[in-house]
């Protein structure tokens, strides 16, 4: 007894930071509530509270990372909850883009005005073409699950490129992605691309995270501690095996990899991106893509800085095998949102230069400008998500390729702004995706990467095809008799398409504060 | 005077978005757009009268800072090649307005809408001729492509969505490549001088001193662009397929203008920032431009199709302009750009001659044109004028040029230089064929056979037949080109006077001096 009792009393409570893990704090809060709310509150006001909650949710934690980012916090950031989490520069940064991301997503998440009751159904698991089945696809009333969900894969993302021990991050993941596996299967059409969606996200999601884990161990074995300063000390000087950490560092890779779609291992993303419901593609292929960069920056900068002369040839070469799988299979596709799949894919190879541009001198010039990219990326791509939650036919949405030839005689802004987005994704100037790359490739030349950045420019020039055939179909051919109509977007669609498409010219025009913001501070180690 | 050129900048932006607004009534927006143009075209003569020959390498400098974090600012300015490039922009965008005035569009399309980016692709055009700033120039170098490739693709023929992605493709890829040597360039600067800049003279200053094998692949990627751009053969493909699928105007904006931004690149960016790597790789680069004179003027001759003639035509051209840019004496440099001008002159009026032989005909097969002077005796004429400035006879404009290109590179390369003027030959030999095939003999093809029959007498008597001689708004187009073509051909020397400074200044900093030869002969 008198054991137990000296045992625990030589356990402290950690120190906690409260200021600097609000935003996290109060997303996780508040999904809390929101589960609460969706058990107890009659089913009319479900809706409209739910919305209120996640966007006062939102406001309030970039409030709170606004506030603690003004405040006179330590430059080089914090490390609180026993040093599993690192508050630091490019975790604030990640933090606030992901807010702003999920801000736009729950827009189009809420919509219900280009499909009556929303585009989410009750319950994922009914046999598709029943009649059960059938009865929940027509039934108008909006379900409003996704909102937690939604939130609580947010505070997972957020908790994930805040982590400073590889244990947290595992959790952080599983957070983030058991929703998201849930979400995908939630399409009101299609059912069963949906469903098959899902399966295949679960499955190979669950698979992504034995490899995270099995990493995970190995390199516990080597380091003896999960935390990434302890693993980068280890390997800084000692006689240990490097087996160990080469095996648990692949291992670790691979399931970062998997969840921020780079090539090779992208096999799930046109798949889910197709079949799983719009918004959700829209929050996935821009937030997910955010965290799991975010969580690869840290976890290459902080834990193998000093050896990455042993693995940045294998990671050039797997940016290389990205960019080109993205480029080549996206010229084959005709379905639109298989389409911005690959080309995420091809977007994770420019990313991956940036993540991997560290200079000999320890410096990492590639950060700020993944950073930079990410924001830019993630605007563009919810917007453009959004613009194809528009373009619909009797049978839901129309993403169908050749259904939207001609589109520009119908809906002129709607192809105008599309045109521009698409643009944007294939780099041309005065648009942020031009400035992102720009910035990656310059910060790649500079730690030396000059061979891997021209095949990342013709991998641009190829993807352009892509984008361009897109831009042919609208305004240079003719529309079909039977084509699908451009629905009238509620205020929220509204909003969030003109979001992304305003910041992806602001940023494109004038980046320079943004850029100024990504490039505050390094990461803690 | 800073302000005239922010001015041409300006002007056909505001016309462009006044054009846009306007865009339901057709005779006004062709009235506004050719008022806006005319306006450019005043503004480029007060440019021409501000520029001091004998002064500063760069003038009526202007700049505001863009993105300080990497030293990239909007800065404009020009020089001798510049500012001419930047007159031959403003001459030729009213003819071409006034020359598609009664253009039938494909259905669908509205005048605004084409006129609107005629104008925007004004504006982008003069942007990258007056940028001083690398990335700037690179980013105009992008943008320039956008409302060209809805020009094509928008308003073009059959094959326009082929020939408008191919186009766009083509230029991309080699800017992209560019971006990647700009960086570079860039990586150096912050090196040495401890802070990155893309200004174009501090770049060259710096780069200028680089080590060979750095030059020579910075110089690659800078080249690559420009030759995709101007284009040198085997880079040309794009040209034929874009200038055969464009509306007439629009081709006469591709061949004409926007070609020159490759050779104007050459000249501006690869000889001074690289100068080692441009001598060392000069003769490669002699090979290309011998070979796109021969096969240019080859394939030109072989052609059935007018406008892909003139796209061939217009390669066999690239090829002396480079050869004189890259003979490296100041009198080859001094007809380069002298050509560039008059090329787009001469080109510029044979295309739009060819467009009103098109109008009458409905076709731009060669086969279906005979004995057309019959018909249209002026027309004939015009074509003849403007088929002879572009073989060069001597009292025409492109005499000049071409003469100072093969006696200037004559001394530094005797080989290439012989081997170009066989080029001299075929050229008289496509012109006068395709004067003949068309304008002489027994009348051929079905709309000249109808018109010689008399009105009604073939076919559909309702249907008009209405194959005339040059109506006045074409004469009113064509007759300030015969002006320039003839007053440039028998006194050269204001063009000269401003080109030359600028060539000397160029060749200094790519460090050579000319050969005794030459420097007698002046």
């Amino acid at each position: 007894m008198n054991l137990l009792v000296a045992q625990a009393q030589q356990i402290e409570a950690p120190e906690i930071d409260y200021g600097a893990i609000a935003p996290v704090l109060v997303v996780l809060g508040a999904a809390c509530i929101s589960v609460l709310l969706e058990a107890l509150l009659p089913k009319y006001q479900r809706w409209a509270v739910q919305l209120v909650l996640s966007l006062v949710t939102l406001v309030g934690a970039t409030g709170a990372l606004i506030l603690y980012a003004q405040s006179d916090r330590p430059a080089q950031g914090v490390a609180t909850l026993a040093g599993a989490i690192a508050v630091d520069s490019p975790a604030l940064f990640l933090w606030g883009t992901l807010l702003v991301l999920a801000f736009g997503s729950v827009l189009l998440i809420a919509d219900r005005s280009v499909e009556p009751g929303g585009v989410f159904v009750a319950q994922a698991a009914i046999r598709p073409g029943t009649i059960q089945d059938r009865a929940q696809a027509t039934k108008t009333g909006m379900q409003t699950e996704v909102f937690p969900l939604t939130l609580f894969a947010l505070g997972g993302m957020m908790t994930f490129v805040a982590s400073n021990d590889l244990l947290t991050m595992f959790i952080a993941l599983e957070v983030l992605s058991l929703p998201l596996y849930l979400l995908c299967g939630l399409a009101r059409r299609r059912r069963l691309l949906s469903q098959e969606a899902a399966v295949k996200y679960f499955l190979l999601g669950a698979f992504a995270s034995a490899f995270f884990l099995y990493g995970v161990a190995l390199l516990y074995g080597y380091a003896g501690s999960v935390k990434l300063s302890a693993i980068a000390s280890a390997a800084a000087g000692t006689d240990r095996s490097d087996t160990l950490l080469f095996a648990g560092f692949g291992l670790l890779v691979v399931g970062l990899l998997f969840k921020a779609a780079v090539g090779p291992f992208h096999a799930w993303t046109p798949d889910v991106y197709q079949g799983a419901p719009t918004p959700v593609t829209a929050f996935m292929a821009a937030c997910t893509k955010v965290a799991a960069f975010g969580g690869i920056l840290r976890v290459l900068t902080v834990a193998f800085e000093n050896t990455q002369w042993e693995w940045r040839g294998v990671l050039w070469g797997v940016a290389v095998v990205s960019m080109v799988i993205g480029a080549v299979l996206g010229l084959t596709q005709t379905d639109v949102k298989r389409m911005i799949a690959y080309s995420s894919v091809a977007h994770a190879g420019f990313l991956l230069i940036g993540s991997i541009a560290l200079t000999p001198e320890g410096t990492a010039p590639g950060v700020s400008a993944t950073l930079f990219y990410l924001l830019a990326y993630g605007f563009t791509t919810i917007a453009a998500f959004g613009i194809v939650s528009l373009v619909r036919n009797s049978d839901g949405e129309a993403t169908h390729l050749s259904q939207w030839a001609g589109l520009a005689k119908r809906s002129p802004i709607v192809a105008g702004v599309f045109t521009f987005l698409l643009l944007a994704l294939a780099g041309i100037p005065l648009t942020s995706g031009f400035i992102g790359k720009f910035v990656v490739f310059s910060a790649a030349i500079e730690s030396g990467l000059t061979p891997l950045v021209v095949i990342a420019l013709v991998a641009s020039a190829v993807a352009a095809f892509f984008y361009l055939r897109v831009i042919v179909l609208m305004y240079f051919s003719d529309p079909a008799p039977d084509g699908p109509t451009v629905s009238v977007p509620g205020a929220f669609t509204t909003i969030a398409i003109t979001l992304g498409a305003v910041v992806t010219l602001v940023l494109g025009l004038w980046p320079t504060f943004v850029l100024d913001w990504a490039g505050t501070g390094t990461f803690l180690s | 005077m800073s302000w005239v050129l922010i001015a041409l900048l300006v002007v056909p932006l505001v016309g462009a978005l006044v054009v846009a607004f306007l865009r339901k009534d057709d005779t006004k927006v062709k009235l506004v757009a050719l008022a806006f143009s005319l306006v450019e075209l005043v503004l480029a003569g007060m440019l021409w009268f501000a520029y001091d020959p004998d002064g500063d390498r760069i003038q009526l400098k202007s700049a505001v800072d863009w993105i300080p974090a990497f030293g990239v600012q909007l800065s404009f300015g020009i020089d001798g090649i510049a500012l001419v490039m930047i007159a031959v922009i403003a001459l030729l965008i009213p003819l071409v307005i006034g020359a598609g005035w009664t253009e039938k569009l494909p259905a669908g399309r509205s005048q605004g809408g084409y006129l609107a980016l005629i104008l925007v692709q004004t504006s982008v055009t003069v942007a990258v001729f007056a940028a001083t700033d690398v990335f700037l120039f690179y980013v105009l170098f992008e943008v320039m492509l956008i409302p060209m490739y809805f020009l094509i693709g928008g308003y073009g023929g059959a094959r326009r969505q082929y020939a408008a992605v191919k186009f766009f493709l083509y230029s991309f890829l080699g800017g992209l490549i560019m971006l990647a040597s700009a960086i570079g360039a860039y990586a150096m600067a912050s090196d040495e001088l401890g802070k990155g800049t893309f200004d174009w003279a501090t770049l060259v200053t710096v780069v200028r001193d680089a080590d060979p094998t750095t030059q020579t692949w910075l110089f690659l990627g800078f080249f690559l662009a420009f030759a995709i751009k101007a284009p040198l053969v085997p880079f040309h493909t794009w040209l034929p397929d874009a200038a055969a699928e464009a509306p007439i105007g629009v081709t006469v904006i591709v061949v004409g203008i926007l070609d020159k931004v490759g050779t104007f690149g050459m000249l501006r960016y690869l000889l001074p920032m690289f100068p080692t790597a441009s001598k060392n790789l000069a003769p490669y680069i002699l090979v290309l431009a011998v070979a796109g004179v021969l096969y240019g003027s080859l394939l030109a001759t072989g052609q059935r199709d007018m406008k892909r003639f003139l796209a061939y035509v217009s390669i066999a051209h690239f090829g002396f302009i480079a050869l004189g840019i890259f003979a490296f004496t100041s009198q080859a440099g001094v007809g380069s750009v002298s050509y560039m001008l008059n090329h787009s002159i001469s080109t510029g009026m044979l295309i739009l001659v060819i467009g009103m032989v098109i109008a009458r005909g409905g076709s731009s097969q060669i086969s279906d044109y005979g004995g057309m002077s019959k018909v249209a005796p002026l027309l004939a004429g015009m074509l003849l004028i403007s088929g002879l400035t572009t073989l060069s006879l001597p009292g025409t404009n492109s005499f000049v040029s071409e003469f100072l290109v093969l006696i200037g590179s004559f001394p530094t390369q005797p080989v290439a230089t012989i081997l170009a003027t066989v080029g001299m030959v075929l050229a008289a030999l496509y012109v006068l064929w395709l004067y003949q095939r068309m304008m002489t003999g027994p009348l051929r093809g079905d709309a000249l056979v109808a018109a010689a029959a008399g009105p009604g007498a073939v076919g559909d008597p309702e249907k008009k037949t209405s194959i005339g001689d040059l109506n006045k708004r074409e004469i009113a187009v064509l007759a300030p080109l015969v002006v320039i073509v003839l007053a440039l051909g028998f006194y050269p020397q204001p063009v000269l006077d401003v080109i030359t400074p600028t060539v000397g200044a160029t060749l200094t900093e790519v460090g050579v001096t000319d050969p005794v030869s030459v420097q007698e002969g002046k």
